[in-house]
């Protein structure tokens, strides 16, 4: 049937009314949830770094338990609340968009593996990482042990990588590559831990800073490189505070 | 005369729920005129979803929700819908769906929205979705369009779960992340890493089609 134009035009104008109202209705409704869904996948992510986590426990009140967080800047200053003068959650520190900030505006979290209720028995610091894969951005948690240069565990995990290849880096498998490795070579510097081109290098070549990357993904395991170079810098202020302090405990203790 | 015509029309009784008529709605897509099988629609998702059961199985669930949905409403509409910008309008409730579908999918199943990221909001463009709307639900009453929607979409499902079987199976000796190979004592399965990338997909989709026409007997036109 033919319409007028005016018939066409109104028709339009309502169906767009009717379902742009629905739409934001529901995005609004959702939201709550959808924050909190992020929210649970975050701190399952960072759980991941330090622990098997089992899917069926209850990983928000692990989470409580056993991890206290805070936040610092570039200078390893501690950061306690955000440019609205409200505290800040290190969980909640969107990486992402301090990412684009420049490295030295950024806020970095810091996340302390404890025991259940001794907060002060610390096992491990895992930290979050942020850079670009190949396709698009790539994201982190590292933890390291109390040494403050041996690799306890990595979660990796990507937005777009290709799935099979550089989409990998979110296996258990190639994750564990990283642990028990180390991110300062002998003379103290920092040298952060490399995955080499392909998968099969000969055991000559893998030591304590370089491990085996994804066959078919040299660009993704670049990526991973790169962030892992980057942060480490980002948080060497911190880290170097902390071996300061651990050094002054020992001294004392001597 | 014309008036006592009508009413007779009108005094007919109602054809049932699921008359031969109907049911052939239902039956059709899963085997003779399958959307994915038979038509070769709706292929680049039983590509892209299924190496694993479970984002397999929430792409169906939310290809049949877009579908019914989305013909029910076209049917009510169908006689409002301007002919000049039909597409377009169709598009548009298509489109709405499957946003709501992706908002769902954010706050209530977060991992599996992850693993599927693109591929929900790439059912907007799944030509099966739009196909049957605009040869069905525009000339058709709703409860027939949602049947024929059904129809289709669970010829699209069946499918693809069939596909997502053979290729968690083979690829990651899994099903639904259950190391189903290990279970049973072969620790050892040697998985095939071909299933886990497309071209697993079409060689399964292919002995699929072949299977099926072998007993249908359907042969391409040409």
């Amino acid at each position: 049937m033919q319409r007028s134009n005016t018939y066409v035009i109104i028709f339009s104008l309502i169906l767009t009314i009717i379902l742009g109202g629905l739409l934001s209705l529901a995005s609004e409704g959702l939201k709550p949830a959808q924050k909190r869904a992020e929210e649970f996948a975050t701190k399952k992510q960072i759980l991941s770094a330090v622990m098997e986590v089992d899917p069926k426990e209850n990983i928000l009140q692990i989470f409580d338990d056993r991890i206290s967080s805070i936040v610092v800047d570039a200078t390893a200053e501690l950061v306690e609340t955000d440019e609205d003068g409200k505290p800040i959650d290190a969980a909640k520190v969107d990486i992402e968009k301090q990412f684009k900030r420049n490295p030295d505006e950024r806020l970095y979290p810091v996340f302390r593996f404890h025991e259940k209720g001794d907060p002060e028995n610390i096992s491990a610091y895992i930290f979050a990482f942020y850079g670009n894969g190949l396709w698009d951005n790539i994201w982190g948690y590292i933890a390291l042990e109390t040494d403050m240069n041996t690799i306890a565990g990595a979660v990796l995990d990507h937005k777009a990588e290709t799935p099979g290849l550089g989409a990998r880096i979110t296996e258990k498998l190639v994750q564990n590559r990283y642990r028990g490795k180390k991110i300062f070579n002998e003379e103290g510097e920092l040298e952060s831990v490399n995955m080499l081109k392909s998968e099969n290098n000969p055991p000559s070549v893998l030591d304590e800073h370089n491990i085996n990357g994804m066959s078919g993904a040299t660009i993704t395991a670049k990526g991973v490189n790169r962030m892992l170079k980057n942060y480490f810098e980002n948080y060497l202020p911190f880290i170097n505070k902390i071996k300061e302090e651990d050094r002054k405990v020992a001294r004392l203790l001597n | 005369m014309a008036e006592t015509l009508e009413k007779e029309v009108i005094k007919k009784p109602a054809e049932a729920l699921l008359s031969k008529r109907r049911k052939k709605f239902v039956v059709d897509p899963l085997n003779d005129d399958n959307p994915i099988t038979i038509q070769v629609l709706g292929i680049c998702s039983a590509l892209a979803v299924t190496t694993q059961l479970k984002p397999t199985l929430v792409m169906a669930l939310s290809v049949t929700f877009v579908m019914i949905f989305s013909s029910l409403f076209t049917s009510i509409l169908r006689n409002l819908i301007p002919t000049r910008v039909r597409i377009i309008v169709q598009l548009a409730i298509i489109a709405s769906l499957v946003s709501l579908v992706n908002e769902v999918l954010h706050a209530y199943a977060f991992d599996v929205y992850k693993q599927l990221s693109v591929f929900v909001g790439l059912i907007i463009t799944n030509c099966i979705v739009m196909g049957r709307l605009e040869a069905f639900a525009m000339g058709n009453k709703p409860y027939d369009s949602i049947l024929d929607a059904f129809g289709s979409a669970m010829g699209y499902s069946w499918i693809i779960i069939a596909v997502a079987f053979f290729r968690e199976l083979l690829g990651s000796g899994k099903l639904f992340g259950f190391a189903i190979f290990e279970s049973i004592g072969w620790s050892t399965f040697p998985t095939n890493g071909l299933m886990v990338s497309p071209v697993g997909a079409f060689i399964i989709l292919g002995l699929i089609i072949w299977v099926q026409r072998a007993k249908t007997g359907y042969v391409e036109q040409h």
